[in-house]
């Protein structure tokens, strides 16, 4: 039997709410959520008051009218007689397509520029020095704007431009045409030949890579990758009586017609969106390597592996831990930079739906919010996969 | 479902900040203030732009001055906020502005879903092309397939649109935000046509270095009707405005001017001008003015017709005839009811 050396007090006193430790944290918490709760109530409450003193409704109905303009760069089939919602839809594409296209080419930049800023030359770890403190310390609008006007000035004219590579590239001042493919007859099994066999080479690779774990025999994986990728499909394309064909770029009238186009604004907007966020990768990137503990790196020369070796699998590996979490806000950044698009004529969400649209319907409230709700979805569904990852490399308690 | 809360929330939040100064009194509001806060554009030579002394100047600010002078009695005391194709109705429908001058195109959803109210019609507009000479183009029917340049926001767009879908053509539109940033890309080619307002696309070729090497083409595919315009819900507001407009073009017709309004106000035997003048009746105070509210409003900027020569007429590098401009005593549409 335990004897309890406090007796039970059940008296309660209302004092006790802020005195005694045991309540006191639920008396805060509950006034903060009382708190909160009437500041977004009295928000709601004028926002539907205001709206009704301007006699406007909230409905999203103007989504399924017409949307009676026309975007230049587009992904979906989409013309002026389209849906303001699919004139969104245009729009998110858009967004995502230079967010991903910036994403990639800011990683890959941004790991080059920040191993080379760790690099021994004087020179090119100077030179990077530079990039990087200039390029990031300007405004990413101006810098936009500045490649924008480098872009329009600088290339030629639709009728002056000289088709590069045999046809395969036009650059013209209106975008870069690049030949598209054409599909017909047995089409299909080609491309299904071709899924197949890079699912083949994954599954080769790791294979390989079980077999080096075990044997210690390393086989020429890239070399057998690239047959696994060209060979089987190239077989098939012939058999089928070359079905996919190429479509090149030709000059029709004012412009190219034909193949798959690159408007500037896109191309700009991506540039500038690529060298401004490497320049914070690369810096990221050099804070993870240099955490580094320098004896990993002379532990791996002791070894005898080569500094590129080194680099690649003993420091980067080790680093990527460090590198991920800040990695994660800046692709979100990227992301949410991409809206800057309208000022180069690039209709993404926010000159669509948040633009255009907003503006033709006069429903700013729903398209704002949409805007906003659309917004918050892509990054943290972004943050979502990059977390899952960094789970995946984090360091693994054992 | 309760994490969309808090967007939502923040979202209703910045709109009812916004909207909260949209209420009626906007006359009290005003003279309260001392100054009119009058919307106009970033920049179109002729209907409004900055001089060299950092003045605003031109046909829509002029009407600005206009109202000040009638409600203020002082054509000076006018905050003028320069707002592009897009933040326009957003700054009026918000109460950032008491007025929208901005050459702005009266349609029906404009008037009725945007809750707006249009004062008159300033300038009677068509939508047109404007080429390089050197491209030999003659007629937008030969524009398939050109890439065009067009301000986002605008009717223009929606006009486009419509006018390449009923002809069979294609186009690749690049939206821009400005009338500059038109201007540069249209000029670095990065499109072959630029399409706007027909006395835009005069505006904005007399600031060119060539002007001769430009041609606007002869097909006019839209009525565009420009007017000032004031918020739903406030008609002594609406009223003022409307009848400001009226009277400068009444003004023009009856032959008053900037420089002889006094002495008109004075002598003259017409009794619409001594009305419109203030000189007989209690008219103005019906609209919550003094009744000479015209009288100071003309002599700060002149009747209509004079504030058309100074910005736009011929005499100008814009360059634009008085064409469907001109009263209707001349065979214009400039037609005003009368002042009884």
């Amino acid at each position: 039997m335990s004897t309890s050396t406090v007796p039970a007090d059940n008296s309660f006193q209302l004092s006790q709410l802020w005195r005694d430790a045991r309540y006191r944290s639920y008396t805060i918490q509950i006034i903060a959520l009382v708190v909160a709760l009437s500041v977004v109530m009295m928000l709601i409450g004028n926002a539907v008051e205001n709206l009704e003193a301007l006699g406007k409704d909230f409905n999203f109905g103007f989504l399924f009218e017409p949307a009676g303009y026309d975007i230049g760069q587009r992904l979906v089939e989409y013309t002026s007689a389209s849906g303001h919602w699919k004139a969104a839809l245009v729009g998110l594409l858009n967004t995502l397509l230079v967010a991903f296209l910036a994403c990639l080419a800011a990683t890959v930049i941004g790991v080059f520029v920040g191993v080379l800023r760790l690099s021994n030359n004087w020179v090119i770890s100077r030179l990077m020095a530079v990039y990087i403190e200039g390029v990031r310390n300007v405004p990413l609008l101006l810098q936009i704007l500045a490649w924008y006007a480098v872009f329009i000035h600088v290339f030629p004219k639709p009728k002056q431009a000289e088709p590069l590579l045999g046809g395969a590239l036009v650059a013209t001042n209106r975008g870069f045409y690049i030949p598209g493919f054409t599909y017909e007859g047995a089409y299909l099994a080609v491309v299904a030949v071709f899924l197949a066999s890079i699912a083949g080479i994954f599954i080769f690779r790791s294979w390989a890579k079980k077999r080096q774990e075990e044997t210690g025999q390393i086989l020429p994986v890239g070399l057998y990758s690239l047959g696994l990728l060209i060979v089987p499909t190239a077989i098939v394309y012939f058999i089928a009586g070359m079905p996919i064909g190429l479509e090149f770029p030709t000059l029709k009238g004012f412009n190219y017609v034909g193949g798959t186009k690159a408007g500037t604004p896109l191309i700009a907007l991506w540039f500038a969106l690529s060298i401004y966020s490497a320049a914070f990768v690369a810096e990221i990137v050099r804070a993870g390597i240099m955490a580094i503990s320098k004896g990993q790196t002379e532990a791996a020369y002791a070894l005898g592996l080569r500094p590129q070796r080194t680099m690649s699998l003993v420091v980067l590996p080790q680093s990527l831990r460090i590198i991920i979490p800040p990695m994660i806000s800046n692709y979100l950044n990227i992301t949410k930079n991409s809206s800057l698009a309208i000022a180069v004529g690039y209709m993404d969400l926010t000159g669509t739906l948040g633009g255009i649209t907003l503006n033709q319907t006069g429903r700013e409230m729903e398209c704002m919010l949409l805007l906003m709700a659309t917004y918050l979805v892509i990054s943290l569904t972004i943050s979502a996969v990059m977390n899952y990852y960094n789970e995946s490399v984090k360091l693994k308690g054992r | 479902m309760k994490k969309m809360i808090l967007p939502v929330a923040l979202g209703a939040a910045f709109a009812a900040t916004s909207l909260s100064a949209a209420t009626a009194g906007t006359l009290e509001d005003v003279q309260e203030r001392g100054t009119l806060r009058c919307a106009v554009s970033t920049g179109l030579a002729g209907f409004s732009y900055t001089d060299e002394n950092g003045k605003w100047q031109g046909f829509d600010v002029d009407y600005c001055r206009a109202v000040a002078a009638a409600v203020l009695g002082d054509a000076d005391a006018v905050e003028f906020s320069p707002t592009t194709g897009k933040t326009r109705f957003t700054a009026l429908a918000s109460g950032e502005v008491d007025i929208l001058s901005r050459n702005t195109t009266w349609t029906y959803s404009r008037d009725a879903d945007l809750k707006f109210t249009f004062l008159g019609v300033s300038y009677y507009d068509g939508q047109g092309f404007m080429v390089k000479k050197s491209l030999g183009v003659t007629s937008a029917k030969e524009l398939d397939g050109a890439t065009v340049c067009i301000q986002t926001g605008t009717t223009t767009e929606l006009n486009l649109s419509d006018y390449f879908t009923a002809e069979g053509m294609s186009y690749e539109p690049l939206s821009i935000e400005t009338n500059t940033e038109g201007r540069a890309n249209y000029l670095a080619d990065a499109c072959d046509v630029y399409t706007t307002d027909a006395s835009g696309l005069a505006a904005s070729r007399a600031t060119f270095e060539n002007a001769a090497d430009h041609i606007i083409l002869p097909e006019i595919i839209s009525k565009e009707p420009l007017g000032p315009l004031v918020r739903h819900g406030d008609d002594q507001w609406a009223d003022i405005g409307r009848w400001v407009l009226n009277a400068m073009k009444i003004a023009e017709e009856k032959g008053i001017t900037a420089a002889n309004a006094d002495e008109m106000a004075a002598t003259s035997k017409d009794p619409e001008v001594k009305r419109l003048l203030g000189a007989s009746g209690e008219m103005g105070a019906a609209i919550g003015l003094n009744n000479d509210f015209a009288l100071v409003a003309i002599k700060a900027v002149g009747n209509y017709g004079e504030s058309f020569e100074r910005h736009l007429g011929t005499q100008t590098k814009v360059n634009l005839a008085r064409g469907l401009n001109a009263v209707w005593t001349e065979g214009g549409l400039q037609y005003a009811p009368p002042f009884r």
